[in-house]
């Protein structure tokens, strides 16, 4: 589904990303775990497309299609969910309002019939739930006010109602107690674990992957993939740490 | 009178910004004159869609306990200036919202000068500025608060958003105050919108217009929030925001 292939990028000519190359068939899971400046959240802003991550060489395929040529919003409507370290605070501007022009807007492109306001609400209303979320903090604006747990778990609300076929999500877990560790574990699973679907999750601690089991564990480092395994990398490198494990 | 009726010149502060041109052909510009009597409310939307010069001088005068609500849309003319001078008895109060989106080479502008002549009256003037191309956005807002005005009320929120780098706007709040125990609040700032949010909003697929309009629409919201006909002002604004993304 997602083939990344040789890829450099850089922020305000640094180079961050040297030569990363990561493939992520459909149905599958993915954590990338790797020391601070190891280049994670680097490399979830390049697939997202924001602006000042440059790429200087290599490639990035969703699902056959060549994502670099495309405009971020031109990548969500490919199906490309990108969950923020940091949810931006939009004032003035309320979720429900914004979530429903996101949706539209995607659908627009795919050529699909926009949804009524009264199938977006009733979406949104069952998404929220899944997340234990009230909806009353969705006509609220844009995480305004919202405290760390509850922009991580609107960001999995977002990832429910615009129902990506593949998600990056970036430290979702900072800044979670372990009630709404487990929430955010058991949504990502509700909406993402699926035979169509794949994940990318970019974590720091193990803990995530207790709830979000990952078919797959890299460690980034140095700007590239320097280990694969299986899950119990992760345990490894929750042990041993990645000075020893990456070495 | 006949003071009046000279054309000003740079000179003249309240004229510092004006496309003097432009205004030289809607000179003199007439005053047009409301009295909201004693206890009354009142409000009036004015839409400025008309192109060309267009120059309005408001004189209102609010007797004792009376309320006035005025809202200003902006955008149509390539020199649109409208002049609003507030005199507030006893107990008054008297509402500003406006909202300037100019594009191409417009000048607009909308000066102001608030007058508490008596106590316990209230002002609260909120002006947002949205401005692409080479437009220019004027506010001058005086606010004269005079002896014996106690517990007078006073608030001015001006912001303003430039779109370009070749857009201009000024903004000038202005108090002068002649008695103790009153309130005055001014505020005032410029800037461009946000590279953040709008990446944000365009990472969950709205093309960069859209998420640049829902930016803006939210920041001249404030302008018409409790406005009798806010949704009619809001759509308005929000169809000429679509041009200027």
């Amino acid at each position: 589904m997602l083939q990344i292939n040789n890829l450099f990028a850089t922020v305000a000519d640094k180079p961050i990303l040297k030569g990363l190359s990561l493939s992520i068939n459909a149905g599958e899971i993915h954590a990338i775990m790797g020391p601070n400046g190891a280049g994670k959240s680097t490399l979830a802003y390049t697939l997202g497309g924001r602006p000042g991550y440059e790429v200087t060489g290599g490639s990035v395929t969703l699902a056959g299609q060549d994502l670099l040529a495309l405009a971020p919003h031109e990548r969500a409507a490919a199906g490309l969910f990108l969950g923020f370290q940091y949810p931006v605070e939009i004032p003035g501007v309320s979720f429900v309002q914004f979530l429903r022009e996101a949706a539209n807007s995607q659908r627009k492109v795919r050529g699909e019939e926009p949804l009524s306001g009264g199938e977006f609400l009733k979406l949104a209303r069952e998404k929220a739930a899944l997340l234990r979320m009230d909806m009353d903090m969705l006509k609220r604006p844009v995480n305004v006010g919202f405290s760390g747990g509850e922009k991580k778990r609107a960001e999995m609300v977002q990832m429910g109602i615009l129902d990506p076929s593949f998600a990056v999500l970036d430290e979702t877990d900072s800044g979670l107690d372990i009630d709404a560790l487990r929430i955010v574990g058991e949504g990502i699973n509700a909406i993402m674990r699926k035979p169509d679907k794949a994940v990318l999750l970019i974590t720091h601690y193990q803990r995530l992957l207790d709830y979000v089991k990952p078919d797959f564990v890299h460690v980034l480092a140095g700007g590239r993939i320097v280990k694969s395994g299986g899950p119990e990398l992760a345990l490894q490198l929750e042990e041993e740490g990645y000075e020893a494990v990456a070495a | 009178m006949s003071e009046l009726l000279a054309l000003p010149t740079r000179k003249d502060e309240a004229f510092r910004y004006s496309d003097l041109d432009a205004l030289a052909g809607v000179w003199p510009v007439a005053r047009e004159e409301i009295l909201v009597p004693s206890g009354q409310s009142t409000s009036l939307s004015i839409v400025e869609d008309t192109a060309g010069a267009v120059a309005r001088h408001l004189v209102i005068e609010l007797e004792a306990g009376a309320t006035f609500d005025l809202r200003i849309l902006s955008f149509g003319a390539a020199f649109g200036r409208i002049a609003v001078d507030a005199r507030l008895r006893e107990g008054a109060s008297f509402t500003l919202g406006a909202a300037q989106l100019g594009s191409g080479a417009q000048v607009l502008e909308i000066v102001t000068e608030v007058t508490h002549e008596e106590p316990n009256a209230s002002s609260r003037q909120v002006i947002r500025s949205v401005l692409a191309g080479q437009a220019t956005g004027t506010y001058l807002g005086k606010v004269a608060v005079a002896r014996g005005a106690v517990g007078t009320d006073s608030e001015q929120s001006v912001r303003a958003m430039l779109l370009s780098r070749t857009a201009t706007a000024n903004a000038k709040p202005e108090l002068e105050i002649y008695a103790d125990d009153v309130k005055c609040a001014h505020g005032c700032a410029v800037g461009e919108l946000d590279a953040q949010g709008l990446f944000y909003l365009e990472s969950r697929g709205l093309t960069p217009e859209l998420a640049k309009q829902l930016m803006l629409q939210a920041f001249i919201a404030e302008a018409f929030s409790g406005a009798a006909d806010e949704e009619r002002l809001q759509a308005l604004a929000l169809a000429r925001l679509g041009e200027l993304v």
